[in-house]
């Protein structure tokens, strides 16, 4: 009775989390691409989206990205062979528990009239399924916390992930070993399938039993008289075997049974089967119910992905489905880490610490700003960095297993956080190269503004260099600020003017003093002076085109570009980012 | 220079970010190129960003990510052939500051440290271009044209990060180099004189300055027109994509401009070879290259 409404709520909770969830990737928005996008709207484009698919030929393509992709996993095998291995044990062996034992009653008995659970090959392949879960499951701890595998990170959601694994499968394997020791079950079955006449009759089969089938009686022990025993296997033969294959089949239940001999009685006695049921399949039912909210959606999101991410294209899907797509996409991730293990920017995480820089722990955070997250100043800052440091090789998106499109994803997420109040002062280096080759995807309004807020923020005090009206007045700021330049080569400068003379910046414009601020000799000149918070607020330093003609052509080695570079970085620093700007992830997911 | 047994070459293939994502044809057209003249390339999954963009943004990561790299190369016992003048440049000043500061080194050591590596500085960093002029040998390529350009004309465009500065990348004279004329002069076709041949081409401030980075690539490819030449030459992904696919949005929006399309060194070496088209990636480039065949002595 019990069994049956746990069951039944355990299915409710589920069912309506599985709603709540699809529901979710209709209603969330993620970065640019949903903006425009009403929840009815997605609705229905993805309804479209998905008929249209069906009855076309991209069908083909669908079966095959699922036999290959979903069920053969090939996409880890081709990155990891251990993984894979962990994985298909995984999923394979608890697929097939749940189709053959967990569903034995709908499944396996009908197909089988001579199903049952104590009986080969099922009482076997039970036993072998449980072991090749525990198998994966052993692997999967060994390569989270020993193999020290490279910028893998493990959250909650991963560490549940194991746990409840371990907890139904350790809790079956036991309930099995001591099932199979238990005098009072022992008892209850004679009591129901042999109808026995005496008590000498009962002993014989006990005395069988307990040599062969391994239960552990308080009352008959070894060694036994031949006559009793072969007494006892012939109502066995009787009563029992029909039902019974030899225990030793269930191995891994029958060393759990040879290991649990000494306590046996009096665990039977404390009613061990009984709480050992209890454990297991209110920890099924518990994992079924939480499972829409845990780590195990993805075996719904997941699949959904790799089979979507097949027939979907940048350029010719809707983009309202793009949008949905992208909430989904965060479900699917398993946290598995090759995107980080993969990135070509992840010497960035180690000099600047920032986890966000790491294209898993993006995701994470991703997943929680969906959710409606509220961002803090300084996690808005460390996100920003994370997001932006990125040099779009695209090697994340490739190796994805359950083929995220990455690519499309951070390219929508960076440019919805650059448009926020907060400046980002990375957007003024090379990692805005693709952002600039693609300028057209963005209105031209969207597309300058966040070069302008990161102009203003680098400028500081000094955007009254840009006044050309107005005189600079020099501060007195002391030697100190000298030797505070690692390039201190400025001190050699005898103002010639070559820099400035040979720099195709300044060559471009008719009054470059008017844009950049200060040309490059008068730079010079302000590190000279001690002013280099004044030398740090030009816009010349973020239009160096780092060409090195001002550096080669000095007649006194003085080193110019990398001046301006040192000057770049100490701006940078100074706003809180890269080495200063070191963040944790902690309360992402 | 890596000389392995029987004289072979080889060196661990550096190729970055931007060629596998966005100039695939530079890779192919290199591979094959390098094959044909007995060129043994190593390729490293584990590579990373070479820290070009960090230049911006922080010194220490930028020498880090060059740093794991080398330390990944030298940990094989070998030399970096570097395909992006970009990297090369990095790579190469990465190497000059860690030589100059001993304790920007110790500082990066303890950090690669984490990632069970550490820098040495024995692997020497050479770009695609040195490799063919100083390790394969003029003598050698020129040998291995089979089909000569006739009556072609190339601007070279040897960009600014390998040529400067030249205490750090030691590539060639910098203000008169030589390297990549002789290489594009062997192949056949004519390597003109044009003013602006050693100026940038702007794309580091793509994205920064679209304004100012587009006025300095329309300055070059004006200059060529008027020197009179056929195409283009680069080696680099950077000044590929400013010559090709960010010509291909600045004369759009210019009505009646002419064009002056960009090709990729192997590329056209390798057409001289008679490497298919295919291979080398022809196609691929935004703007329409096929013409140039058209300039083979044979064909």
């Amino acid at each position: 009775m019990f069994f049956s409404v746990s069951l039944y709520c355990s299915l409710a909770v589920f069912s309506i989390g599985l709603l709540y969830k699809i529901f979710t990737w209709f209603s969330r928005k993620v970065g640019m691409s949903s903006k425009h996008f009403s929840t009815p709207q997605r609705v229905s484009a993805a309804a479209k989206g998905i008929l249209v698919t069906i009855f076309s030929l991209k069908l083909f393509i669908l079966l095959k990205v699922f036999f290959l992709d979903v069920i053969l996993q090939r996409r880890i095998l081709k990155e990891d062979f251990l993984r894979w291995l962990m994985h298909m044990l995984l999923y394979g062996g608890f697929m097939l528990l749940l189709l053959m034992h967990a569903l034995d009653n709908f499944i396996t008995a009908e197909m089988f009239s001579d199903y049952y659970s104590t009986r080969n090959p099922f009482m076997f392949l039970r036993d072998l399924f449980g072991f090749m879960t525990l198998v994966g499951l052993g692997i999967a701890i060994y390569r989270r916390f020993i193999l020290k595998v490279p910028r893998l990170k493990t959250n909650t959601m991963d560490i549940y992930a194991i746990i409840i694994i371990a907890v139904i499968m350790v809790s079956g394997i036991l309930l099995e070993g001591i099932k199979i020791t238990s005098f009072s079950v022992f008892q209850k079955m004679v009591e129901e399938y042999a109808f026995l006449d005496d008590e000498e009759e009962f002993k014989a089969l006990e005395s069988f039993w307990v040599k062969e089938f391994g239960v552990v009686s308080p009352n008959v022990e070894g060694p036994f008289e031949e006559e009793t025993i072969t007494q006892g296997l012939d109502t066995h033969d009787m009563s029992c075997a029909g039902c019974h294959s030899s225990p030793q089949w269930a191995f891994t239940g029958y060393a759990t049974a040879k290991i649990l001999k000494p306590v046996a009685v009096p665990l039977d006695k404390a009613g061990a089967v009984s709480i050992l049921w209890y454990i297991h399949f209110l920890a099924c039912f518990i994992g079924l119910a939480y499972l829409p909210f845990s780590k195990m959606f993805h075996i719904i999101a997941s699949p959904v992905s790799l089979l979507v991410n097949a027939v979907m294209d940048k350029d010719k899907s809707n983009p309202a489905n793009i949008a949905t797509r992208q909430v989904m996409e965060l479900d699917a991730c398993t946290h598995c880490g090759t995107c980080s293990l993969r990135c070509s920017a992840a010497p960035a995480y180690y000099a600047f610490g920032n986890e966000y820089i790491l294209p898993s722990e993006k995701l994470v955070f991703l997943k929680a700003l969906a959710a409606g997250k509220k961002l803090g100043t300084a996690e808005l800052k460390a996100i920003q960095e994370g997001v932006y440091v990125c040099t779009n090789c695209d090697r994340c998106t490739v190796v994805c297993p359950v083929g995220i499109n990455l690519k499309d994803l951070w390219v929508n997420v960076r440019e919805d956080l650059i448009q926020t109040e907060q400046p980002e002062p990375l957007i003024l280096s090379p990692y805005s190269f693709v952002r600039g080759l693609n300028r057209k995807d963005v209105p031209e309004k969207d597309y300058l503004r966040p070069l302008q807020n990161a102009r203003r923020a680098v400028a500081g005090e000094f955007d009254s260099i840009m006044d050309k009206n107005r005189i600079l007045t020099l501060k007195d700021s002391g030697v100190s600020e000298i030797s505070k330049l690692p390039e201190s080569t400025f001190s050699y400068c005898f103002g010639c003017y070559n820099c400035t003379s040979v720099c195709p910046v300044v060559g471009s414009y008719d009054n470059p003093e008017e844009t950049l601020g200060l040309l490059p000799h008068q730079i010079m000149c302000c590190l000279g002076l001690g002013l280099t918070e004044m030398a740090s607020g030009a816009n010349m330093l973020w239009d160096c085109v780092t060409c090195y003609q001002c550096q080669e052509h000095c007649p006194q080695n003085v080193k110019v570009t990398d001046i301006l570079y040192q000057l770049k970085n100490s701006v940078v620093s100074d706003l809180g980012r890269g080495k200063a700007g070191r963040t944790s992830v902690a309360n992402a997911a | 220079m890596n000389r392995g047994k029987n004289n072979i070459m080889r060196y661990a293939f550096f190729i970055g970010c931007n060629i596998p994502a966005r100039v695939k044809q530079y890779e192919s057209s290199s591979r094959a190129v390098l094959e044909k003249v007995g060129v043994d390339l190593v390729d490293f999954r584990e590579f990373t960003c070479c820290g070009y963009p960090l230049r911006n943004v922080d010194r220490k990561a930028f020498v880090l990510s060059a740093a794991g790299n080398l330390a990944i190369a030298e940990s094989e016992g070998l030399d970096l052939l570097v395909l992006c003048k970009c990297g090369f440049g990095t790579l190469k000043e990465a190497q000059y500051l860690m030589r100059e500061d001993n304790n920007l080194l110790q500082d990066i050591n303890e950090l690669l440290s984490e990632r069970g590596l550490k820098y040495q500085g024995k692997s020497k960093v050479k770009h695609l271009l040195s490799v063919l002029y100083e390790d394969v040998g003029v003598n050698t390529l020129k040998s291995e044209v089979k089909i000569p350009y006739k009556n072609l004309n190339i601007a070279t465009h040897y960009g600014c990060h390998a040529l400067r500065p030249s205490e750090v990348t030691q590539f060639d004279n910098p203000v008169a180099p030589v390297i990549f004329d002789e290489l594009v002069r062997l192949t056949g076709a004519k390597s003109i004189e044009w003013p602006t041949k050693l100026e940038c081409c702007g794309a580091p401030l793509m994205g920064i300055n679209d304004d100012l980075s587009a006025n300095l690539a329309r300055k070059k490819l004006n200059d060529g027109l008027k020197s009179g030449a056929d195409y283009l030459c680069t080696s680099c992904p950077y000044c590929q994509i400013q010559f090709d696919t960010a010509q291909d949005m600045i004369v759009s929006k210019n009505n009646g401009e002419n064009i002056l399309a960009s090709v990729l060194y192997p590329q056209l070496l390798g057409l001289s070879m008679g490497i298919d088209e295919e291979t080398l990636g022809i196609g691929m480039n935004q703007l329409d290259i096929s013409a140039i065949k058209s300039y083979l002595s044979q064909e």
